[in-house]
């Protein structure tokens, strides 16, 4: 294997971001078993390298729309823990004070648009954000995210179409995953190369391993400057896979344990800090004072979120819409 | 000064206003640069502002209005034109669940300053697909302000107000309208608050909206043959509803007719009646009435389209058995 192209200090970070986001998802797991996260829960375990490898090469004029599998991307866009936490708890304290729940992710001061629990939904959005942002001569980058299922949804192609006839700075990620809920790619596509489709747009595609954090790294900095440098849309195929279920509510009956073990042989994780320690980058301690920071940032959110009030049932009407003058 | 315009003009000189005020509103939709608009309404916007504020989409609802949400959220003000409210079920999906839910999902995070104009109701022997009025669908939903102008001088005066709105703003305009001719102040701003009497009168109330203003008025005026002198309300706004001139008015009249193009199952006038029955029933002399479209997808052929459709002589009909005249 080839050696990876970071510093010591870089290569920790991402495994710190990946630890971040699997001890943050399993924890959640745990609450939920206790109920104290309730309604829909899906966990990104396993497919951490996608969100760390693509969230790190962005700016933070940069924009972010991303699914209801999306605790992962709020960690690394640098969303507090505890925010996330609360959210999830529905305490006032949460980073949409409540409202929206695990699906439902938002940060302004992050350009963190979501949380979005429409598969699909999120694409035209990040066109337009992207539109906005090439009307306004502002050199910045969209980042996209969606699973395979939504390549399904005609607002998909709705969206390859105008980013690539409007040239608008999207740089699309897609989550393949290969199911859509709990059914196979193969089962709902007649065309299972997604390159294809985007392709058919007249976009650069590209697939990429994304168990692999390099490999995701390194193609998302490349993708971004091409997106940032003005030269249109550009779509990023990452081949990964959820060891969890597709929600709480998911008995997994669609997979098979050897699909999952065969996966899991290939962990985002473990192969990377694997290859880190064979190169000398890291040590097994190193590994370790990093889960003890992570367990820490998580112990606390969890009390920040135990601890944090509920709305007053009084604010229930609060920003549905803005008051309006009454004159013109 | 005072001109003489049409409501199509009114549309068009909003517009054009909006455009030169404002450089960061712009229009997008099917057809609404090279040819024109639909209904002629952005006719020579293309010349005189370039095609990137006077933006031809594809055929693509869900598409371009969720890039519509994107752009309001990276701070342009669009105007999205749908060609029928027909299309615009195709576009439901991120109307309801994106741009209306945003700001309260997102915990007051996120506004979306999006206006979408549409053009709707029946008249032109255009059938199922091109005739319908689902006016009241949209004013279901919380986080929408929904406007119906139906007068030329609301016609160029919504729009400006409706783009300083934080939040989704609605605006239907019959198609029937567009020809519709009339003097109006320059300058005169309209608010999008109030509903307004458009005919005082102190036997009945008689409440409508966009389209149908011009039947109820004509029936108001065979009523005043008749010794009946009815007011006529327009509503203006659908959502949310002013419910004070509705009851200021039917607490002095003591009877109520609501008029308008929908189907009367679960329509705004089955709303509309239902709030005054809530809150002024005790202050009517007779039960609330309502005279809607027929139950039936609205046919081609002209004779049954009009026998479809809430006609004048149907309004003095009722309107008269309200007030004890006879079966008419």
């Amino acid at each position: 294997m080839s050696p990876v192209p970071y510093t010591r200090e870089q290569a920790l970070e991402l495994v710190r971001q990946m630890l971040r986001i699997r001890r943050f998802e399993e924890s959640c797991a745990q609450l939920y078993g206790e109920m104290k996260i309730r309604g829909f829960l899906h966990l990104y375990i396993g497919e951490e390298a996608v969100a760390v490898g693509t969230i790190t090469v962005l700016k933070p004029e940069d924009a972010i729309v991303a699914t209801y599998r999306e605790h992962g991307h709020a960690l690394v866009r640098g969303i507090p823990a505890r925010t996330i936490m609360a959210e999830m708890f529905g305490k006032s304290t949460g980073c949409c004070r409540g409202r929206g729940g695990s699906m439902h992710l938002f940060d302004a001061k992050s350009r963190f648009y979501g949380g979005n629990a429409i598969v699909g939904g999120s694409l035209p959005i990040a066109a337009g954000l992207a539109l906005a942002d090439k009307l306004l001569g502002r050199p910045q980058v969209t980042c996209c995210f969606f699973g395979d299922g939504a390549v399904a949804e005609g607002v998909f192609h709705e969206t390859m179409n105008l980013a690539a006839l409007w040239q608008l700075p999207v740089l699309f990620c897609c989550e393949n995953n290969l199911y859509a809920m709990g059914t196979a790619l193969d089962r709902y596509e007649s065309q299972t190369n997604l390159c294809t489709k985007a392709a058919s747009y007249r976009m650069a595609t590209q697939q990429i391993d994304g168990m692999d954090v390099v490999a995701v790294h390194e193609a998302a900095k490349a993708a971004a400057d091409e997106v940032r440098a003005g030269r249109g849309p550009l779509f990023l195929e990452f081949r990964t896979f959820r060891y969890r279920a597709h929600s709480m509510f998911d008995p997994d009956l669609y997979r098979n344990k050897q699909e999952i073990e065969e996966w899991k042989k290939r962990g985002p994780l473990h192969s990377f800090t694997g290859r880190l320690k064979s190169q000398g980058l890291m040590s097994e301690a190193d590994f370790e004072r990093l889960d003890a920071e992570v367990s820490e940032e998580l112990k606390d959110a969890v009390a920040f979120a135990e601890a944090s009030p509920f709305e007053p049932v009084e604010t229930l009407y609060q920003d549905v819409c803005a008051p309006v003058a009454a004159s013109a | 000064m005072s001109e003489r315009l049409t409501y199509r003009e009114g549309m068009r000189q909003a517009l054009r206003e909006a455009l030169l005020r404002d450089p960061r509103v712009f229009l997008m939709g099917e057809d609404v640069g090279m040819y024109g608009g639909s209904y002629a309404v952005s006719k020579g916007l293309l010349a005189e502002f370039g095609p990137e504020r006077i933006r031809d989409t594809p055929l693509s609802e869900l598409g371009f209005v969720g890039a519509g949400i994107g752009a309001a959220l990276g701070g342009l003000k669009p105007i999205v034109e749908i060609m029928t409210v027909n299309f615009s079920l195709l576009a439901l999906d991120q109307i309801v669940n994106t741009a209306a839910a945003l700001r309260h999902m997102s915990g007051g995070q996120f506004h979306v300053p999006l206006v979408v104009r549409m053009a709707t109701g029946a008249g032109r022997q255009l059938a199922a697909q091109h005739s319908h009025s689902l006016e009241g669908w949209y004013a279901h939903v919380p986080g929408l302000r929904v406007l119906a102008p139906a007068t030329v001088e609301d016609a160029r005066g919504m729009l400006w107000p409706a783009l300083e709105n934080p939040d989704p703003v609605i605006i239907f305009e019959h198609a029937q309208l567009y020809n519709v001719e009339a003097t109006v102040e320059e300058g005169a701003g309209a608010d999008i608050v109030h509903s307004r009497i458009r005919r005082p009168g102190r036997d009945l109330t008689l409440i409508t909206f966009g389209g149908s203003l011009t039947a109820t008025l004509a029936a108001a005026e065979g009523l005043a043959g008749a010794g009946i002198d009815a007011e006529v309300i327009d509503l203006r706004v659908l959502r949310p509803l002013d419910e004070t001139t509705l009851l200021e008015s039917v607490r002095r009249t003591h009877r109520v007719l609501v008029v308008e193009e929908e189907w009367r199952s679960g329509s705004l006038a089955a709303e509309i009646m239902t709030r005054i029955m809530e809150q002024a029933f005790f202050d009517l002399d007779t039960p609330p009435q309502r005279v809607c479209s027929a139950e039936v997808p609205i046919p081609y052929a002209k004779h049954l389209e009009e026998a479809a459709l809430p006609q004048p002589s149907t309004i003095i009909a009722v309107a008269k058995r309200m007030l004890g005249r006879g079966s008419a």
